[in-house]
């Protein structure tokens, strides 16, 4: 009998993903799982902390996908070393501040590496030839083979006859001519796969795997960055971005006000790292104030997170402003007038 | 018996499955691991990972905005 090979697959918990580990796993190799969380992630974290979409109920699509193929996953957090993918990326952005070349090879990189410390025989990814701009173009795909160190034990099933002849399919351990030819953006031929295999509620993310595709939230990113001088986050930082209505009023601080109660919520948890605010005559959002603020400055914020309140039309409210300490004193501010925030304040 | 705490409060998922699983890494078949999370997600999210690593889940509960999930680790 021959030995079973091992591939291990990045699993990103969308369609392709589960279908080139499908593909892979039908041909009697052992599949498992791997999943990278950068901090960036779409997943999930929006559901977790909106009131609004919590109705449906929210779940890990890796998780999904790695239990719809009955196999492990593996899931490995990469905040503090993905940090030099963001900062500074040796292929650049792309529209926004996703580093998505980078991304990609050294996401690659680092399930290869778990493969040679684990004895798996390659690595398998969910690419398809001209479907991203950035990552997934036919001179693209190659450079991510190679640099990522991973080379011919890179098998990207769903374009694999689209591509030249890798380890796995020369030696073997799959057949070349069941895997697929797929290229392009066009998502039919995935989803009539996915209904041959019976998989249905799949999750198809519309623009890429993470927030930094997305223009806002790179906005924010960038504005954060040039408020530190420098490039530079932390775990908090990036989950703050997700939430909230973002103001600059000054370059030297921050409002980030809650849009709803679950984010006033989640903002809570934030408020013995941040300065605070809230109003006490009338109902109104939670906010956390970000950066080295001044008397007038506190009153400045406080006026505007008024506004957001139930007492946006009326003379004075009485907000309640509390310290990372736990102290806290009272402030009688007017609301600011809609016409009187700066269009540029807004993130 | 013996208990390993997993604190995972004001952690997103999946946060508190990677405290949990990197936990669970170094530990015997049959121990105990109490997660606690503030992120209701946990709730859907640990007792997958548990099926599809071979963990069971013993107990689930929540107070006040605090979940708590109780696994048995398995063989592996
Ligand atoms: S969208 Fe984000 S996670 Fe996906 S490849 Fe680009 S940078 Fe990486």
């Amino acid at each position: 009998m021959t030995e079973q090979r091992k591939a291990l697959a990045m699993i990103s918990g969308g369609l392709d993903s589960l279908l080139a580990a499908k593909l892979v796993q039908e041909q009697g190799v052992h599949v498992e799982g791997i999943n990278f969380f950068t901090g960036f992630c779409v997943e999930g974290h929006t559901h977790a902390i909106r009131k609004r979409s919590s109705s449906k109920p929210k779940r890990n699509n890796a998780l999904w996908v790695a239990e719809q193929l009955g196999i492990k996953l593996h899931i490995v957090d990469i905040i503090e070393e993905y940090k030099q993918v963001v900062f500074n990326p040796r292929y650049g952005y792309g529209a926004n501040l996703n580093p998505c070349l980078d991304c990609k090879i050294f996401m690659v990189q680092k399930a290869h590496q778990w493969c040679q410390q684990h004895g798996f025989d390659f690595v398998i990814t969910g690419e398809v030839v001209g479907q991203r701009p950035m990552s997934q173009r036919k001179d693209t795909m190659p450079l991510v083979s190679k640099r990522s160190g991973a080379e011919e034990r890179l098998l990207r099933p769903l374009s694999a006859r689209n591509l030249p002849e890798t380890l796995p399919e020369r030696m073997g351990w799959v057949s070349r001519e069941q895997l697929l030819a797929l290229s392009g953006r066009g998502r039919k031929p995935q989803i009539a796969l996915a209904r041959h295999y019976g998989f249905d509620d799949f999750a198809q993310p519309a623009g890429g795997c993470c927030f930094l595709t997305d223009a806002q939230y790179s906005s924010k990113l960038a504005d954060l960055w040039q408020a530190r001088g420098r490039k530079e986050y932390e775990l908090d930082d990036i989950m703050l971005l997700k939430v909230g209505r973002h103001f600059r009023p000054k370059p030297h601080f921050k409002v980030i006000i809650a849009r709803e109660e679950g984010e006033g919520n989640f903002l809570q948890g934030y408020r013995k790292q941040y300065l605070s605010i809230v109003s006490l005559s009338h109902p109104g959002p939670l906010a956390l104030v970000d950066g080295e603020v001044g008397d007038k400055d506190i009153e400045l914020a406080a006026s505007l997170v008024a506004r957001y309140g139930k007492g946006r039309d009326v003379p004075r409210v009485e907000m309640e402003i509390r310290t990372p300490s736990g102290s806290s004193f009272l402030l009688n501010v007017q609301p600011m007038a809609a016409s009187s925030i700066p269009e540029q304040w807004y993130l | 018996m013996n208990r390993v705490l997993v604190d995972a409060r004001r952690l997103l998922c999946p946060m508190p499955v990677i405290r949990v699983q990197n936990s669970v890494a170094n530990l015997p078949a049959g121990t105990l691991v109490v997660a606690y999370c503030s992120d209701p997600g946990a709730l859907n999210d640990i007792p997958a990972w548990c099926r599809i690593n071979g963990h069971r889940v013993v107990e689930m509960h929540s107070t006040e905005g605090e979940y708590v999930v109780v696994l048995e680790v398995g063989a592996g």
